[in-house]
Order: structure tokens, then sequence, then C-alpha cells
């Protein structure tokens, strides 16, 4: 009660101390305050005064900040254009064809061998290549930015989400700056990463974990709220520790979101290219903007077209390997449909009787 | 002694349980307190005491608290006031620690919704007690082998819970609660999922795995049936006090409130009532005038729907023997149709 009391009292001193303060530091405030009680005519149009100086206190805040720490942002920086350098330098190194069949073989493993997808992951994969030779490193000089990105959403956004998960406080103060990612414009954290971290990848990678690290917290928030409350009680009531709760339970019933969380982190990822393109970040971006800018439609289009490939590459491995796990937690006509199989191979019956057995169940499907 | 003591439970929930808890004690019902604080009276001076060894049966509807109280039991919800022991064991004074061994050794649970781990196969599900106890694995896979044999499940080990029809499931998660071979059992509407033929089925088999094991069983149901089949001792829960505590036969004959009334109003009495319940005394009984060719001998025991075709049809007089043969009163057609009469 007295908690309550307090901030209620609290949202009318900082707002009348902001006013005082924005009135103080204006330079068009009337000589003396008494005057805007005798002359009304600040009422008609906005004030001048009645402004809130957060521009300055930004600029000056973040004129200190870079000139305290900018150590540590360069440590970062070389940290971090280590990593995408010598990734891309192993992939651009190791032959195209291994590549593609790295790729392929990456899918048949995670979408628990299917083969129409591998077959058109393969096709989609080649077809980057196709499309302009030109293209082939540069989709690898992409892949490896958003790779490295795509790391540090994981490494951050999954136990951040695992935290929201757990106590309501935490994620009531969380959720409004996730949404505060979600909408600011890009434009304004790219030019504080510049100035931060120089021009290149490294402000790209930063302003990708920015706009790609909401949906995967909020998936893994989520993906672990939704799971069963009676299977949880169930691990509580044989004395499972908050740990192996997590770890045995949780986590692993949670992984088709958190999947889908990561699917979506990798889509927003993408969608980060182009702008990231415009400082300076190499890759298939800058051959889209390099195709406008000279205003070749043709050679935008097929940049552009890359990117999808790319998009639908990524999408399909981490898609997958989603949808593998969640076929074993679904009561799956097809496993019991493998075992009556199973079952009746073991009776003999003879082919043509299964045969038509299948005929009528595909039938009635 | 008994196992299980609980002692005065109060549990309000709702963000100030504290502040409540005087209103409640002066004797508040829960719709008033609902009406002017906004909190939910779970429990209201809820006092049971469970022996060992027997099948106490929480009967209430739903809302009653029963659910609520059965989690006092294993703390999975902690009481606003009042006191639980086990075994001498002051539960609540337990610290986190403490009470996940306290949780993997005395006791284990069954759900409503059987509560299986969907990504774990049901050999996985039944060693789940074991694995997080760490017995190594070789050893916890023969233990829950034995269990799931137990339960008539052999050839679906490696098969998913999904895959499982509900009867199987909740044998599943019947085994799963046995393989750690603990000395209290909590099911909570275990069987109230299933469809009523398996229900049965599994009430026999709870009731003959009972007679092997001798744990101390704690079974929630709303059905009134399923409780004096099962139970050796029920407690009718409503609006979170416990109305009324007593063998089968008390509450059928002697319940203590209109609400119990009518629980009981529709019960087959012919099921549940014993012959010595309902004989009368030997001397209290006049057995000069009677023909010694029309007295037969009936065990204690005996439930009163066995005796009813003979009695009707020969008008013949009951002796009501203990074991050792004893008489012990006489069943005549008086006492089964007084008996039968529902009040």
């Amino acid at each position: 009660m007295i908690k309550k009391l307090l901030t209620y009292l609290a949202i009318p001193v900082i707002f009348i101390w902001l006013l005082i303060t924005s009135f103080k530091a204006s330079r068009w405030k009337p000589d003396n305050a008494n005057e805007l009680l005798s002359d009304f005519s600040w009422l008609n149009d906005w004030p001048k005064w009645l402004d809130i100086p957060l521009m300055k206190w930004i600029n000056d805040w973040f004129k200190f900040f870079n000139e305290e720490y900018g150590i540590y942002f360069e440590i970062v920086n070389n940290f971090l254009l280590g990593a995408i350098l010598s990734l891309k330098k192993f992939l651009v190194f190791l032959p195209w064809p291994l590549v593609i069949a790295l790729v392929v073989a990456i899918v048949f493993f995670s979408s628990g061998r299917k083969v129409g997808t591998t077959v058109f992951v393969g096709i989609c994969t080649f077809f980057i290549g196709f499309l302009h030779p030109k293209f082939w490193d540069k989709a690898i000089e992409t892949t490896s930015i958003m790779l490295i990105g795509i790391l540090i959403c994981v490494f951050f956004g999954i136990p951040l989400g695992i935290i929201m998960s757990r106590s309501r406080k935490v994620r009531n103060a969380i959720l409004p700056v996730l949404d505060l990612m979600q909408t600011i414009p890009s434009f304004c954290y790219l030019i504080p990463g510049i100035m931060l971290f120089g021009l290149g990848a490294v402000p790209a990678i930063i302003a990708t974990v920015i706009y790609a690290i909401p949906p995967l917290v909020r998936l893994t928030d989520l993906g672990i709220r939704l799971v069963d409350i009676e299977v949880i009680e169930a691990a509580e009531a044989f004395g499972a520790s908050r740990r192996q709760k997590l770890l045995g339970v949780q986590l692993p019933l949670a992984l088709p979101n958190i999947m889908q969380g990561i699917n979506q982190c990798t889509m927003m990822a993408l969608a980060m290219v182009v702008i990231a393109s415009m400082i300076g970040t190499r890759g298939l971006g800058d051959e889209v903007l390099l195709g406008l800018q000279q205003l070749n439609v043709g050679k935008a289009t097929e940049a552009g077209l890359a990117i999808v490939l790319l998009a639908i590459v990524l999408d399909r491995i981490t898609q997958a390997y989603g949808e593998k796990i969640q076929d074993r937690n679904r009561p799956l006509d097809k496993f019991n449909e493998k075992a009556k199989m199973k079952k009746a191979a073991k009776k003999q019956v003879t082919k043509e009787s299964t045969k038509d057995g299948m005929e009528a169940e595909v039938k009635t499907n | 002694m008994s196992k299980i003591e609980i002692k005065n439970i109060y549990k309000i929930f709702g963000n100030y349980p504290d502040q409540i808890l005087p209103m409640v004690k002066e004797g508040a019902n829960k719709e008033l307190v609902m009406e002017e604080t906004g909190h939910t009276v779970g429990l209201d001076n809820v006092s049971i005491s469970i022996k060992e060894g027997e099948i106490f049966v929480c009967m209430g509807l739903s809302g009653s608290g029963k659910s609520t109280l059965i989690r006092h039991i294993n703390r999975l919800i902690d009481p606003t006031a009042g006191q639980v022991t086990v075994d001498g064991v002051d539960v609540l004074s337990l610290d986190d620690k403490e009470i996940l061994d306290f949780r993997k050794k005395t006791m284990s649970m069954v759900f409503q919704r059987f509560g299986l781990f969907p990504h774990k196969t049901i050999i996985e599900n039944v060693a789940y007690g074991l694995e997080i106890q760490k017995v190594p694995e070789d050893q916890r896979k023969e233990i829950a082998q034995g269990q799931i044999d137990s339960v008539g499940l052999q050839g679906f080990e490696h098969q998913y819970p999904a895959q499982l029809s509900g009867g199987m499931q909740q044998r599943v998660g019947l085994a799963r609660a046995l393989a750690t071979d603990p000395q209290i059992l909590l099911m909570d509407e275990a069987f109230s999922a299933l469809d009523p033929l398996i229900r049965s089925d599994m009430q026999k088999q709870l009731i003959e795995l009972q007679s092997k094991l001798k744990k101390t069983i704690v079974f929630i149901t709303h059905d009134l049936d399923e409780s004096l089949k099962l139970g050796d001792h029920i407690g009718i829960l409503n609006g979170g006090r416990l109305v009324q505590v007593g063998r089968p036969e008390d509450i059928i004959m002697n319940p203590a409130d209109d609400y119990v009334k009518a629980f009981v109003k529709d019960v087959n009495r012919t099921k549940v009532l014993r012959a010595q319940t309902i004989m009368t005394k030997k001397d209290q009984f006049d057995a000069t005038n009677i023909n010694p060719s029309t007295i037969y001998k009936i065990d204690e025991n005996t439930m009163i729907e066995e005796i009813i075709p003979k009695v009707l049809k020969e008008r013949c007089t009951m002796n009501v023997v203990d074991k050792s043969g004893n008489t012990k009163g006489y069943i005549t057609s008086d006492e089964l149709s007084e008996a039968l009469t529902k009040h």
C-alpha cells in the first residue's frame, strides 16, 4: 500500500521537476516567470520554453560515453571483426561445390531425411551463384555477418527469455524495451553504431542484433510459459531442482517455439542486410544499393533475388529442424501408421493387400 | 501413529493473504471474502490425520479445495497458516534443498491429465524419478522395466506417451509414481479423465496393487462411488471446509449436513453397506421364536447386496458372525428395509 502511494507521489514530482528544468534550460523563456500568470498568450501556440532538452542530454551523454568507454568498444569491434573475417575467409577458401554439398548435408539431417526439401534447398543454393558469379562470395560475406549476429542473438536472447518466463516483474520491465527495439527506426541506432565502431560489418551486426533479437526473446519466454503446468508439477513432485526442471523439461518442450524464434531471428537479420549496406557493409545488400544508384533495375532485381534465395535456404534449415522436434511431441498418425505397417509386414500379409490398404488410406485422407 | 497429519490449514489466494486471514478465522465464508476483498479462500481450517497403509479419499466438487489440499502434503503449495507433518517431520520447516530431498524420497504423485513428459519415451518417463535421484542408468532402466511389466505395458517401452490411449497413459503415470518406491502416493483425480470401463478397471488394479504394497495413498476424486469403492476413510470438502470425515458406512448412514446428504442420496447403498453395519446386535435380538432351519451364517464383512436375494426369497434370518465364527448379530428383512430406506 505504502509502495503504491509512493509511486503515485513520485510521478507528479518527476513531472514538475521536468517542467522546471525544461523552463530553466530554454533560451526563449520570459525574463520573469510571473509574466506567465499575467500574460496568457503562451496558451495559444505551443510555447518554445515548454521543451525537454532531451537532445542535449543524449548528445552530452553519448559524447562522454564515447570518450570514456571507447576503448571497450574497440575491443568488441576487433573481436567481432576477427570472427567475421576468419569465418568468411574459411568459407570463401572452400571450393563452391563443397559448400553446396555441406548445405545439402545439413538440410538432409536437420529435416529428418526429407528428400524433397533437401533437393529444393540444394537448387536454391546453386542458383545464388548461378544468378551472377560475383554473388557467391558476396552471399558468403552476408551469411558470415548474419551467422555471427544470430549467434549473439542466441547467446543473449535465450537466457533473457528464460529469465523473463520466470519472473513477472522482469517480464514487465523487458517487454517495453523489446517493443522499443522493434519500433525504433533502424537508422537511429545505425548512426551511433558507426560512431562507436566505425564503418563496416560490426555496426551492421549490432544493428542486426537489436533488430532481430526481440522475436527470439519473446518466443523463448512464451514457449517456456506454454509448457503444460501439470507436466511441470510432475517434475516438481519428483523433487526436480530448478535446473533439472529447466534443462530436462521446460527447454526441451519449449524447443519448437525457440526454433521458431531462431527462424524469425534469421529472417529479420536478412531484412537488415540491405539497410546495413548503406553504412558500408559489404555483401549482397551493397549490390542492391549499387543497382539502385545506377538506376540499373535488372542488377538490383538480380541481387534482390539472390537475397531471397539465401533467405529460403536459411529458413528451410531452421524451420525443418523445428518441425522435426515437433513431430515427436505430437500425437502423430505417422507414428501409428509406421507401427501398423511394421506389424502388417510381420504378419506376412501379401504385398497386394497392403497396397490396397495403403491406397484406401490415401483415399480416406 | 498417523503417517500424515494436517492441522488447521488455511490457504488464501490473492495479493495480501495475511491481512485476510483473521477475517477467515472469525468464520467469514468463501463468498463473503470474495465479495469484500477479492481474495479466494482455498482451504478453511482443515485438519486431517491419515494412517499408515490406508487409502484416504478426499472428495468434493470442483472448487472445493481438494487439489489445493493434496498439494500441501508435498508442499507444491505453501499454506497461509497451519501445520503439515509427515512421518513426524514438519514439512513447512524444510528449506529449499531439504524439500527436494523430501519429495524424492517420501512420496510421488499421479495426475488427472497424467502429466507425462511428451518428449520422453515410456521407459524414460517411468524412470524419471530415479533420473532425478541420479540412479545409474542401467539400474533405473531395470527398475522401470519391472514397473512397466507390473502394469502390463510390455512392448510399449520405446513409444512416446502421445501414441498411447488414455488408460495406458495413466498406467504409465502409476508406474512412474511407483518406480521410486515411495511410502506415500498422492493421486490427484487420477482416474477422472478415463472412460467408465477403464476407470473401474484401474480402480481394481489399484486395489490389487495396494493389497500387495500397503502404501499410504491420498486419493482425490469428485465421484462419490469411486471414493466409497476405494476409501478406507473419506473426507468430504465443501467450499474449502472439511464437512465430514469417516468410513464409507458412516458417511452413508449418518451424513453430517444437507450437502453430504445430497451426495449420498443417489448412492447404491447395497454396494457400500456391510452386514455388520446394519445388523441388530445379538443381545438386542430375540432369536427364540425363529425356526433354526431358516438361519444362515454370513461373514460380518459381506456386502448386503449379496444377502438381499436370499432374504427376500426365503424370508430367512441371517446370523452375522466374525472370523472365528462367533455370533455378533442378526439381519432380517426388517433390518434390510430400514437400511435401504432413504431419509
